[in-house]
């Protein structure tokens, strides 16, 4: 277990444990929600690292597995009384093979092509959602309160579900880790560079972006259903919020895109940011605007995000910084 | 049902015009340069928030506000590509969409907190001709007027015009029309000059008969990306064809089923094309 020796793959889980122990210390609910959010944000921003950053291909539509697998886990629950555990798993199942049928389909499209189809996925799946009796349809679900007794009641259930989203974001940067620094990994970063060449060199490119494209949407799956869970409701705009994915993109490229570290920095920092802004009154409204402006001002100028600047700029952090 | 039939399909006809002329900036744009603007939707929005504003607020006839709203949309363009997409052209396509994704972001956010979300309308009615079954309101004959109008000129352009020659070089080889004295830089700003004019005067004739929001501009976006692949990306009379093609499936398909499901059905035909035939039904640059 060599990687396991790296320094870069354990500051990057020490960070985000210090993170997430915080609020157990505090034992404030507030501090709780807060990084609640921050987490959810970084294991999204690490889930779409390892397609977008590893591979290079740009994905839109990352939030319908979010999507997905928050209404697959979520029905179960409603329905069937499934645990939770069930249902975390049955999500990213769920988002797993959703993808992987999809990717078959339109991974074979190349590039800027590839970015075009997934552009509408978003669309078509909240469309389909919408249309989909079982789910509710435009409505939505709604759990039962009383299901949160069996968790020992609702605070508790909030405690249960930040400690596995804990575990999630925690798994989440392990695998992204493990991936970077395996031959599979390596297979992907040479379909970024050139993926004519990676072929010819033996990366049997359409399954390796297939199994990236799987490995990145299992993991929204799964933290969706924890954030339904917590939240009580599903509707189908809130399960596919289309600029979601784009905020993505933006946290993976602030932090660096193809980095292990950089989707954590990123995300917290973004969060952060959002955060001060949504509280200036003059920044609420063009909150939006104010993202598009930063992402534009980090690919004109810093297009590998902070880690990659970190990395370029002193050499002798390459081995800290994975 | 052959009336309705009928009549569903001249409506859809004359609404692929529009959609075709949206889509032509687009494929324009992707043809000259390899870029692909995602900042198309927003820009057809601010179309129709050019003729709204200047019809409410003025009380200038929209077809006159078209031919100011195509050089501001000139003038925007060449503006978006200056500071946005030059420095990032031989960059790889994930920056390339995330610039022009940013400026997408740049005009909705801005435009939500000065425009709002509310919907909008012009109420500037023409009239209609009764032709046996079929109803067509001028409005929209007007709009596909004008769309055959526009692409006759722009081809005019493009085939006429020592600009337009230059244009059609730097999309066949920039490399080698820079060799031979095109200024490539100068060229490209044009092309997208004139694909953000297209995409704005769009949206303005759309204006003229569907309401709107900042938002709307999306919906169009999708469907012209689909136009363009439908139509081979990079070719503008495809694009016109595309355009024509879409509006009447938009027109049938409602009849025979909720028109919720009309998204998911362009997405599903969407990705079938680029599967099966991704130069286009006219072939294009690939």
């Amino acid at each position: 277990m060599r990687a396991l020796r790296n320094p870069g793959l354990w500051l990057a889980l020490l960070l985000t444990a210090a993170m997430g122990v915080w609020p157990f210390i505090t034992k404030s609910a507030t501090t709780r929600e807060v990084i609640f959010t921050i987490l959810l944000f970084v294991s999204l921003a690490s889930s779409l690292n390892i397609f977008l950053g590893y591979t290079g291909y740009v994905s839109f539509g990352h939030i319908v597995w979010y999507g997905i697998g928050g209404y697959v886990g979520f029905y179960l629950m409603d329905v069937y009384q499934t645990p939770l555990y069930l249902c975390v798993l049955a999500g990213g199942l769920a988002s797993g093979i959703i993808a992987f049928l999809l990717g078959k389909a339109i991974l074979r499209l190349r590039g800027a092509y590839f970015a075009l189809a997934t552009i509408g996925v978003n669309e078509a799946a909240r469309a389909f959602i919408n249309n989909f009796d079982p789910f509710g349809g435009p409505i939505g679900m709604t759990l039962n309160f009383s299901i949160y007794k069996s968790y020992g009641g609702a605070a508790r259930a909030l405690w249960i579900t930040y400690s596995s989203l804990l575990g999630i974001t925690l798994l989440v940067i392990l695998v992204s880790f493990l991936v970077k620094n395996s031959k599979f990994g390596l297979g992907l970063t040479a379909i970024r560079e050139n993926e004519d060449a990676a072929e010819v060199m033996g990366v049997v490119a359409p399954d390796a972006k297939n199994w990236a494209y799987v490995l990145s949407a299992i993991f929204p799956g799964m933290v969706a259903v924890l954030f339904f869970f917590k939240n009580g409701t599903i509707l189908p705009h809130d399960a596919f919020r289309l600029h979601l994915s784009i905020e993505m993109i933006v946290m993976v490229m602030l932090g660096g895109q193809g980095t292990v570290l950089g989707p954590i920095i990123g995300a917290a920092g973004y969060q952060r940011l959002r955060g001060l802004l949504l509280v200036t009154p003059f920044f609420k409204n063009i909150q939006l605007a104010v993202a598009g402006a930063f992402l534009l001002v980090i690919i004109l100028f810093v297009p590998a995000g902070v880690v990659g600047w970190l990395r370029d700029r002193f050499p002798q952090l390459r081995r800290v910084l994975e | 049902m052959i009336d309705t039939i009928l009549s569903s399909m001249t409506d859809g006809l004359m609404l692929g015009f529009v959609y075709g002329l949206a889509a032509m900036g687009l494929t324009l744009i992707w043809g000259v340069m390899n870029v692909i603007n995602l900042a198309h939707g927003p820009i057809i929005a601010l179309g129709m928030f050019g003729v709204y504003l200047t019809f409410t607020q003025l009380g200038l006839n929209p077809y006159i506000a078209l031919i100011l709203l195509a050089v501001i949309g000139l003038l925007l363009g060449i503006l978006i590509y200056l500071i946005a997409v030059h420095r990032v052209i031989n960059a790889p396509h994930l920056s390339t969409l995330l610039a022009t994704f940013s400026v997408n972001m740049i005009i909705i956010g801005v435009g939500t907190s000065l425009l709002s979300t509310t919907p909008r309308n012009i109420d500037f009615p023409l009239g209609r001709i009764d032709l046996g079954p079929v109803t067509i309101l001028y409005t929209r004959f007007a709009a596909a007027g004008a769309a055959l109008l526009i692409t006759g000129l722009l081809y005019l352009f493009l085939y006429r015009t020592r600009q337009g020659k230059y244009i059609r070089a730097v999309a066949n080889n920039r490399t080698a029309a820079e060799l031979m004295g095109i200024p490539s830089m100068r060229i490209l700003a044009l092309s997208f000059g004139i694909g953000t004019m297209l995409a704005m005067v769009s949206g303005g004739l759309i204006a003229t008969f569907f309401p709107f929001t900042i938002l709307s501009g999306g919906g169009y976006e999708l469907k012209s990306f689909l136009i363009c692949v439908l139509g081979g990306l990079g070719n503008p009379i495809g694009a016109l064809l595309g355009g024509l093609i879409l509006g009447t499936l938009e027109g049938l398909i409602p009849m025979f089923m909720p028109t919720t499901w009309v998204p998911v059905l362009e997405f599903v035909l969407f990705v079938l094309i680029l599967l099966i035939r991704p130069q286009g039904l006219l072939g294009g640059e690939t």
